[in-house]
């Protein structure tokens, strides 16, 4: 019975450490922003588009415009690319392949989803960058690089889901489409898309939570320029990669204001999840 | 407009978005087994990363990946446990649940400077135990949703006839529930498993890099992946080669993982 007891306290002492894990991030980003929101405050910190290091090394003049609009366009791109192929893919999965294309079509795009972020950014950055500089001029670390490598790294992510939520109309409703003459194109758009909307919706948000944190792949390609893109093939930063590129270096007030960056990527990524998870893809069990 | 045409113009756009979807794979593919070919050799295995090796950063990733699988299944696994066997639907299981399912898909980079304000600075640098427990945190909430899901599958019945024939709710626990769901699971942890070995983000602030071999986790430690980005853009033929390899390796790695827990373990199609 010792062992009863010892065996469920070990659980629930792991379920709250799950909890406890989740607080600590939100503290301890606070705890080192608070020099950064001191000096700066939220209007101003967010609307401010400089970032200079002050000449000891320490203090500094910090604004988080230009890492929160790199990250918010790069994944903006991201959307528009990923979104019509995404939706291609699971119309393609749940109503139009044979059944002997669905398990390798299935396979191949969760590989897809599987390759570690940092693969992404190495061929981003050797092939597809140059690639799109060839084609549309610019640079080839752009924010248009790292936004359609940021979409296409989704792509699978997003189908899967879409795939999902779509798989889940009733084939009573399906069949009963075809059997009055409906074409596959009117069973998808008057019948599966309809049922299967908000779980698609949700989808599209999740992998945006996904694309708004993505740091390796970007870090490679959107260039690590502090300054606002005049066009779609010039360099910018976002918010992770402003991290990954100067946390090591950073004297006490950059390393505040990149706690800051940290905390309010955290919130907006927290927010946009919660919102596609709880309202849009709702579980049922 | 003809709808027959219509229906036709959307499937073929929806089979040209399936081709476009794998060929991006094999585009990566194809660039990482003619690059990795060109750079991979013996040399990289057998020597370290300052002699232009991986043999180093390789060991180091495995063992930050293996010591966070040690630290964050066990946590995992008992919170799923709770969720699904003592909590169940309790407002307080609902809580964890979600919110581990938000952790889930928390940016990488928040957890790395997380740890870093934890684990770094407290002990006055860069250590191999801040990188184990950045992956480990990574990992957590993982495995509490594949076991929360594994256990889930397991029958009410066989639950119930543990308890009839007298065990307490420990041994039906550990003896019943766990075995059936044995399956599921080491899918779970391998998957898991996978997804923690090729982060970046984390690592880089908290076990950073070492150039040399390394057991000592109180020190900087050796990663392939923080190396394959540093290497990567850094203006040299010798260093880029080098990361093609790393990378080349680590794709490998990971997708065997992905495709052993589909192909050996056949999960069972959840419905």
């Amino acid at each position: 019975m010792l062992f009863n007891r010892f065996f469920r306290g070990l659980s629930h002492t792991s379920a709250w450490l799950v909890l406890t894990i989740l607080f600590a991030i939100i503290i301890v980003l606070f705890h080192y922003s608070k020099s950064a929101i001191g000096d700066f405050g939220f209007f101003h910190f967010i609307t401010n588009s400089k970032w200079i290091v002050g000449n000891d090394g320490n203090g500094g003049n910090f604004g988080g415009l230009i890492p929160i609009l790199g990250t918010f366009l790069s994944s903006l791109i991201a959307m528009v690319f990923a979104i019509p192929i995404a939706m291609g893919i699971a119309i393609f999965l749940t109503e139009i392949a044979p059944e002997f294309l669905k398990a390798p079509v299935g396979i191949a795009v969760e590989l897809l989803a599987a390759i570690p972020s940092i693969i992404y950014g190495m061929w981003g950055l050797f092939y597809f960058g140059p690639l799109l500089q060839s084609w549309f001029g610019g640079q080839s670390n752009s924010l248009l690089t790292a936004g359609v490598v940021l979409g296409i790294m989704v792509i699978p992510f997003m189908a899967a889901l879409s795939r999902d939520a779509m798989n889940t109309t009733p084939s009573v409703l399906v069949e009963s489409a075809y059997s009055m003459g409906a074409t596959r194109y009117e069973v998808i758009k008057d019948i599966v898309f309809p049922f299967a909307k908000k779980g698609i919706i949700g989808s599209v948000i999740l992998s945006l939570g996904r694309a708004l944190g993505e740091t390796m792949a970007v870090a490679f390609l959107i260039g690590g320029v502090f300054r606002f893109p005049d066009s779609l093939t010039s360099a910018t930063i976002s918010i992770p990669v402003l991290i990954a590129n100067n946390f090591g270096e950073a004297g006490n007030l950059q390393l505040s204001a990149m706690f800051y960056m940290a905390l309010i990527l955290f919130i907006i990524s927290f927010f946009t999840i919660t919102i596609a998870k709880f309202y849009f893809l709702r579980k049922t069990d | 407009m003809n709808r027959l045409l219509l229906n036709k113009i959307v499937i073929t756009l929806s089979t040209l978005a399936a081709l476009m979807g794998i060929s991006f794979l094999l585009w990566i593919l194809v660039t990482l087994s003619i690059r990795g070919y060109h750079s991979i050799d013996w040399h990289i295995f057998t020597t370290d990363l300052v002699n232009n090796g991986l043999r180093n950063v390789i060991i180091g990733q495995f063992i930050l990946a293996g010591i966070a699988t040690v630290i964050g299944v066990p946590v995992g696994m008992m919170a799923g446990i709770y969720l699904r066997e003592y909590g169940i639907n309790s407002k307080f299981a609902m809580i964890v649940r979600n919110l581990s399912d938000v952790m889930m898909s928390a940016p990488s980079i928040v957890i790395g400077i997380f740890v870093y304000g934890i684990f770094v600075v407290p002990f006055g640098g860069f250590n191999g135990w801040a990188g184990v427990i950045a992956l480990a945190i990574l990992m957590i909430p993982i495995v509490v949703s594949t076991t929360d899901s594994m256990l889930s599958l397991v029958p009410q019945e066989l639950r119930e006839a543990g308890i009839a024939l007298g065990a307490s709710k420990a041994q039906v626990i550990y003896k019943i529930v766990l075995s059936a769901a044995k399956i599921g699971l080491i899918t779970g942890v391998l998957l898991a498993f996978a997804r923690v070995i090729g982060e970046t983000a984390p690592l880089l602030f908290t076990s950073a890099n070492n150039n040399f071999f390394s057991f000592g986790l109180s020190n900087q430690y050796p990663s392939l992946t923080v190396s394959i980005y540093h290497l990567a853009l850094f203006p040299s033929q010798t260093s880029q080669n080098l990361a093609w390899a790393g990378s080349a390796i680590l794709t490998l790695l990971v997708l065997f993982i992905n495709l052993i827990t589909r192909f050996i373990f056949k999960p069972r199609k959840q419905k």
